[in-house]
């Protein structure tokens, strides 16, 4: 689960890292309020504010979400902009507000799972502020890694070697202590990502006027164990509704996994691996599939029908697949539910079904009651929904 | 022979008290796996599956008992970590963790543990291995195989099932099929499996089934063509139209960076001397065409 920078950052400081003051706002108003306060800051070395968009897609800053202003009416004025903002098809709802920082240099900084080792990794750059990506393409020399001992964790001396590497010059043991701090949000939160870019020294006004540098978590990006969100029940508060599709919301409610796509034919099938056979063989056979969506295992008759609701809200779907290769899954309960959500369906969209594995023979009469249009093998499935598809008796 | 469970497979059944313990534990034993014990704390003394299979309360118990050498974990995924290492401590060195929805970061010192105890760990979310004719460990259907030589090894559930009923469906047997789990931290990778293949005597051809990802795939093809240049090989990977950033149901399946596409597991298993097919129905076919006569 993505979840927003301002929470991200929440995460950071309940475990002591050091990150600037921010607010966040949801109208122009709040923003201002927030803005009249960083201004009058003297620690705020550029008399400035930034103010953020709050949306679960990278590119902000090229989108036009993220803006300077001087003055609580630029602030105000700023926020109603980026407020009223799609970016990559998201509504901008909230702002982020706070000092705009004095960079003296920008880092990166990130801990996350490393499939291929099965450990945590540190990746670390003296390159920060850009694309991490865009790093590892154009200078993959400037990139350090560091991993995580899956017993130890990060001791003092691995993290102090981790800041040394990245080249945090005088400001090292900020930098450790960061790194540790970094391990602890993603231990404490079950992330699978904690991502701080840039980690940025900047320059800041002591009381007395005198500038003071330190290093801080300037942006931060975070993201969760789905698996684990049941043991943190505060962090499943921080899931932004806003940012998901209703169809997402209704699937997470039914445990189905469903992502929609761009094509006409729907595809309902139990298991990830076949589920992406089943759309790439969609695709071999001339079509476009509508969407993934993987019914798990074992599933029963309500969950058949709510998949099938699922796909005919899409009103691009001309034809469905229904692809079941049962294991735990019985045949004989989709086909039940396929019945019943058909009975209930208000558009009449061509079906074609194969069930094979448990309990097939019993689906299979099932359907030949029903009048179901049939398939033994996938390819002869796929086939039969893209000829359903283009308005081509099968 | 065959890799992982045979003859000499005497397993134990982490939870077979539960649902889907009981209801796979009964198939596997109609399979004819030598399914000795069972381990649910507190059950202790009882017996499951129509009192066929004795219950202990801890799976060291069941060791002393029976002999069992390779465990089967059903235990919910809160639970499911330390039953892994519950079977480590007892010595057992072969288990497979069936359980889905584990915390990555929970299994991140559990495969330390396993693997200092030199003990292998199959899973976790993944659907077993079957030595055909010999033994089931896990939720495959029994239906699906056929005994012989192809070696099997997956990522998938339900995609192996199609794959490997396509083999048996063309006549093509197998010795081993291995699913090794879509989860981001497995214990067992594409590769490993493959180097157990090559010490197998009895398996002659491969089928690798893969997904979008990561690049278990990448690194196996590199193994296979240093190490198997001769042995038949055939592939499919799954998710060729894959959207990149979306998370394809399998916490590992997704494609980020442009790395892990379908694209670039094809060419590393082309590359490396692997049949790739376009369907699952088409590895018979290729496998034939890459020599394999069995």
């Amino acid at each position: 689960m993505k979840i927003h920078e301002a929470d991200a950052k929440s995460l950071l400081v309940a475990q002591g890292l050091p990150v600037p003051a921010w607010a966040v706002a949801r109208t122009p108003t709040q923003a201002r309020e927030a803005a009249v306060r960083f201004l009058a800051d003297p620690s705020n070395a550029t008399k400035k504010v930034v103010v953020k968009a709050q949306v679960l897609v990278g590119g902000r800053g090229k989108a036009g979400g993220v803006k300077l202003a001087a003055t609580a009416d630029e602030a105000e004025d700023v926020a109603a902009q980026i407020l009223a903002l799609e970016i990559k098809g998201l509504p901008v709802r909230r702002v982020l507000v706070g000092p705009a920082a004095e960079i003296v240099k920008e880092y990166y900084l990130s801990v996350l799972l490393d499939r291929a080792t099965k450990r945590l990794m540190f990746i670390g750059s003296a390159e920060g502020g850009v694309e991490i990506e865009q790093v590892a393409v154009e200078n993959p020399d400037a990139i350090v890694y560091e991993y995580v001992d899956p017993l130890l964790g990060l001791p003092d001396f691995a993290a102090r070697q981790l800041a040394f590497k990245v080249g945090f010059g005088k400001h090292w043991k900020a930098g450790a202590a960061i790194a540790k701090g970094l391990l602890k949000t993603m231990l404490a939160n079950d992330a699978d990502l904690v991502e701080i870019n840039p980690l940025a020294v900047i320059r800041e006004h002591n009381a007395d006027g005198t500038p003071v540098e330190r290093l801080v978590c300037l942006d931060a990006k975070v993201t969760l164990d789905d698996s684990a969100l049941g043991r943190h029940p505060g962090l499943e508060e921080l899931r932004d509704l806003d940012a998901e599709d209703p169809a997402d919301i209704e699937a997470r409610r039914y445990d189905l996994t469903f992502i929609k796509l761009d094509g006409d034919i729907g595809c309902m099938v139990n298991g990830a691996g076949l589920a992406m056979t089943t759309m790439d063989l969609v695709k071999r056979a001339g079509g476009e599939p509508a969407n993934f969506l993987d019914i798990g295992g074992g599933a029963k008759a309500d969950r058949v029908a709510a998949a099938m609701r699922l796909i005919l809200d899409d009103p691009n779907v001309k034809a469905i697949l229904v692809n079941i290769f049962g294991g735990i899954t019985r045949g004989d309960e989709v086909a039940r539910g396929l019945i019943e959500a058909r009975s209930q369906q208000e558009r009449d969209v061509p079906m074609v079904v194969r069930i094979v594995g448990t309990n097939a023979a019993e689906a299979a009469k099932l359907l030949e009651e029903a009048r179901f249009v049939t398939a033994d093998s996938l390819d002869e499935a796929a086939a039969k929904a893209v000829a359903a598809a283009k308005g081509v008796a099968s | 022979m065959s890799i992982l469970i045979g003859r000499d497979t005497r397993l134990v059944v982490q939870g077979i008290t539960g649902r889907e313990g009981e209801f796979h534990s009964r198939a596997m034993l109609e399979y004819g796996t030598p399914l000795v014990a069972g381990c649910t704390p507190g059950k202790g003394g009882q017996t499951a599956l129509d009192g066929r299979v004795p219950v202990f309360d801890t799976v060291a118990e069941a060791v002393k008992q029976t002999g069992a050498n390779t465990s089967c974990i059903f235990v919910p995924a809160g639970g499911a970590p330390d039953a892994v290492l519950e079977a480590v401590a007892a010595g057992i060195k072969t288990i497979f963790c069936i359980t889905e929805g584990i915390p990555a970061l929970d299994m991140i010192p559990v495969v330390e543990a396993v693997r200092l105890a030199g003990a292998r760990l199959v899973g976790p979310n993944c659907p077993g291995a079957t030595s055909p004719g010999r033994a089931k460990v896990g939720i495959i259907p029994g239906s699906i195989h056929r005994e012989g030589r192809v070696g099997v090894v997956s990522r998938s559930g339900t995609l192996t099932y199609e794959a490997v009923q396509a083999m048996t469906d063309a006549g093509l047997g197998q010795s081993t099929c291995v699913g090794i789990g879509g989860d981001p931290v497995v214990g067992t990778q594409h590769v490993d499996v493959l180097k157990l293949f090559a010490e197998d005597p009895e398996t002659d051809a491969l089928v690798l089934i893969g997904e979008i990802g990561g690049s278990a795939e990448e690194e196996a093809a590199a193994w296979a063509a240093e190490h198997l240049p001769h042995m038949p090989k055939v592939a499919f990977i799954a998710g060729r139209t894959a959207p990149e950033g979306k998370r394809m149901g399998h916490a590992g399946a997704i494609i980020s960076g442009g790395k892990g596409t379908a694209a670039s597991k094809v060419a590393a298993l082309e590359a490396a001397g692997f049949r790739v097919a376009t369907s699952p129905t088409e590895l018979p076919k290729l496998l034939r065409e890459a020599g394999y006569r069995g």
